[in-house]
């Protein structure tokens, strides 16, 4: 939970007389300072009290206050609940605000996100550029007076659809058959913008002449189209000859505005969406935004729905690790081999989501108070008897298979290091953090829902290279193994659901961050209510997307045929970078 | 490590091989019966499974399970007489809890009074943007919106399916979630007779 607990409460406004105001607007928590006291506060946070763990940063634009606001996220890596704290500006360009990524570099991604998407200007950032959105896009897409072509209403249920309902197509107002309006006078052919000229020189900017011979870097761009990056994902490097200069990765291809679309659906719309965040993953998806509700509605899910949450919650990691692990052979040169060994076992617990959500990736499974509905007849025996009878048996082959194969091992071992200092101060999560040496898991950190019920190992490995990260995730599908046999044991009846279901659920005035621990790393929810039907404020701190602060970092010194091979052990899905 | 290098890749060769042969052993004991029968089929999907998985779409399909969600459908009674009125009362919850908004409604009114009645005059759902999430048909009170098995619908147009698309039969919907449609009918019925018990 973000609550301070009532011992750092005191603690906080004691060591920082003056500077921290508690923030006491109903439903509220933490703190609000500011700014000219933000860098020193987080330098103390971290090195006095231990908050070494930037978890999230985001903004919120409050318009009727006219005020915009800056809210962090911070934690220990040794667990426990974290300290929340917000910077309020007046909403003013230019809104300013200074910059934590020379205390936190795991700030770069998401400050760059806010100044792409609030127009907050991070000051001593060291190379702010839009992210998602492209150079030269017109507004701040997230700001709450901010509009897009044919807008039709603020908020979901649209008028339009009920009573009388009346089919506009917003492609059918436009003579491109596309949803883009175009400014008056606007003419491609004038431009004479270069888009690409900010990340350019971003990348030339640690360019390094170091014997003093005039000889040039190479530029190369991997992707969009490429097709060991996962998806439309673009990784811009620079080369001096085949080492690795320096690295950045471009995303925002799939960018539909997720938090927008978020911010005008009403509660239980958001569900579905979040499936299509980490489409491979989306029970879990599911887990974290109702987390995150359920604290702002004061409810509790009942005794089986905790249960059923948790199975499928391990379930979907072990499907997600089995496809991760398949992916990273995939781009170290096992084409496919490995890939459909590992699908086989996926392709069985998509058949247990198929049966019991009724799709198999868009799961769309969890409500607020418990689940949609109980596991169909047979399906308790058929989960029973995949997780006794067969995966433990599956996942020994796929790992005799692959990790002690000689070229698995020279390809990972010793390969793509991120030592276990830099994959905190990156704020990476997952199993990314675990191969480092860091034993954090939200799971065990923070136990939610009912985690601190079962027998399980926070999965470790101390090297921090691509080797590690793969056996990490073999290790974590044991230990998923483990626990969704513990929770089919001890299954209890009863009902699925702890209040009436609802199609528009009252949600009272207040914020709440939910997070749990995905298979890609920390999925946390950061959600602000108005007590209107629809979230005033909807985030989503995406794991894949923070974990590839550290993909430049690793990067840098090694090959670049390795890129590839860093990039399949991170693990990414692009749903959830460009959310 | 190991003490002598290639061997990892030789013990993983070793289970490609045991699949390879395992895909073999397989077919011969089911004896031709594997493919293109209920039970190979069943089979290949369990956790008995061993050797390839493959199911030959689209001359073997892997048999849905009742819960699978697409594109909604509207359930009417068939009457005595051919009748085919729709469940549908035109209460617009399917479309408010819409969360990509792709259903349309029009209710109809009567024309003497000018007041609406339950019926809808149009119900259009653009297929196209439907997301197959499933709510319409988990929060109508009335079991008129049902989510359909029906998932073969490549098409090379935009797909906006108005009410004569949309109308199935309750015989249809009780023969893809016979589950579902038995307990609705049941939980229907004690209501009725708990209505009727309190008129006497």
């Amino acid at each position: 939970m973000a609550t301070p607990a009532p011992v750092q409460t005191l603690d906080l406004s004691a060591r920082f007389p003056g500077v921290l105001n508690p923030d006491t607007r109903p439903g509220y928590s933490g703190w609000i300072l500011d700014s000219a006291n933000l860098l020193e506060f987080a330098t103390a946070l971290r090195d006095e009290l231990g908050y070494d763990y930037l978890s999230s940063v985001t903004a919120v634009d409050y318009l009727p206050d006219g005020k915009m606001e800056v809210v962090y996220h911070l934690y220990k890596t040794t667990g426990g609940t974290g300290v929340v704290f917000k910077i309020q500006v007046p909403r003013a360009d230019p809104i300013e605000v200074p910059s934590l990524v020379s205390i936190y570099p795991g700030a770069e991604l998401q400050e760059r996100e806010a100044w792409d998407l609030f127009g907050i200007k991070f000051t001593g950032h060291p190379d702010l550029r839009r992210i998602l959105m492209w150079e030269g896009f017109a507004g701040h897409p997230m700001r709450k007076d901010w509009r897009e072509p044919y807008f039709e209403e603020e908020a979901k249920p649209l008028k339009s659809r009920w009573p009388d309902g009346k089919i506009i197509m917003a492609e059918s107002k436009n003579l491109y058959g596309d949803n883009i309006a175009y400014p008056g006078g606007f003419n491609p052919e004038s431009q004479t913008f270069d888009p690409e000229k900010a990340l350019y020189e971003a990348l030339r900017k640690y360019q390094k002449d170091e014997i003093g011979l005039d000889t040039d870097h190479i530029l190369v761009n991997m992707g969009p189209q490429h097709p060991s990056t996962h998806g439309v994902f673009r990784v811009a490097v620079m080369l001096d000859g085949e080492k690795i200069v320096n690295l950045k990765p471009v995303m925002g291809y799939l960018h539909r505005n997720h938090e927008k679309i978020g911010e005008r659906n009403t509660f239980i719309m958001n569900m579905p969406y979040t499936d299509r965040l980490d489409y491979l993953s989306s029970m879990s998806n599911n887990f974290g935004y109702a987390l995150a509700v359920e604290k702002l509605m004061n409810i509790k899910p009942t005794e089986r729905a905790e249960y059923i949450r948790v199975m499928m919650a391990e379930m979907t990691r072990i499907a997600n690790h089995l496809m991760a692990i398949g992916a990273l052979l995939n781009d170290l040169g096992a084409y496919f081999t490995p890939m459909l060994y590992a699908l086989e076992e996926r392709e069985l617990l998509l058949d247990i989501f198929e049966g019991v959500a009724g799709s198999r990736m868009m799961c769309n499974y969890f409500r607020f108070g418990g689940i949609a509905r109980d596991l169909p007849e047979g399906m308790f025996q058929k989960i029973k008897d995949l997780f006794f009878e067969r995966l433990p048996r599956k996942i020994d082959e796929i790992d005799r298979f692959l990790s002690e194969n000689e070229i698995i091992r020279s390809r990972g071992i010793g390969q793509g290091v991120l030592t276990a200092e830099d994959a905190v101060k990156y704020s990476t999560a997952g199993p990314l953090l675990r191969a480092s040496g860091i034993p954090y898991d939200v799971r065990r950190a923070e136990p939610y829902s009912i985690y601190d019920r079962f027998e399980f190992d926070v999965v470790v490995r101390t090297n921090g290279d691509i080797y590690d990260r793969l056996m990490v995730r073999f290790d974590e599908i044991r230990q998923s193994i483990r626990i969704v046999q513990q929770a089919v044991k001890q299954l209890p009846d009863g009902p699925v659901m702890a209040l009436k279901p609802m199609y528009q659920v009252r949600v009272p005035p207040g914020e709440a961050y939910g997070r749990v621990e995905g298979p890609k790393g920390e999925l946390g929810f950061y959600v602000v209510s108005n007590g209107k039907p629809t979230p005033w404020r909807y985030h989503v701190r995406a794991p894949s997307f923070i974990n590839l602060t550290a993909f430049g970092p690793i990067c840098i010194g090694q090959k670049v045929a390795d890129v590839v091979a860093v990039l399949g052990s991170i693990d990414i899905v692009l749903g959830e970078v460009d959310r | 490590m190991s003490d002598m290098y290639g061997k990892g890749i030789l013990k993983g060769l070793g289970v490609s091989l045991k699949r390879f042969v395992e895909t073999y052993l397989d077919d011969l004991s089911w004896l031709g019966r594997r493919y293109h029968t209920a039970k190979g089929i069943a089979h290949r999907g369990s956790k008995d499974a061993r050797g390839i998985f493959t199911v030959q779409y689209p001359e073997e399909k892997i048999p849905l399970p009742e819960e699978f969600r697409f594109i909604p459908f509207l359930v009417y009674d068939e009457g005595p007489n051919g009748e085919k009125p729709l469940r549908c009362t035109s209460c617009g919850i399917c479309a408010k809890v819409c969360p990509p908004q792709c259903i349309w409604i029009v209710r109809s009114t009567d024309p003497a009074t000018g007041r609406p009645i339950p019926d809808p005059a149009e119900f259009y759902i653009d297929s196209d943007i439907c997301m197959n999430c499933g709510l319409c048909a988990e929060f109508c009170p009335f079991d008129a919106i049902k989510m359909d098995h029906d998932y073969e619908l490549a098409s090379f147009h935009r797909n906006i399916y108005d009410e004569t698309r949309l109308s199935k039969s309750a015989r249809y919907y009780a023969s893809i979630r016979p589950v579902n449609a038995r307990r609705e009918d049941a939980a229907q019925a004690a209501k009725a007779a708990s209505r009727t018990g309190r008129g006497e």
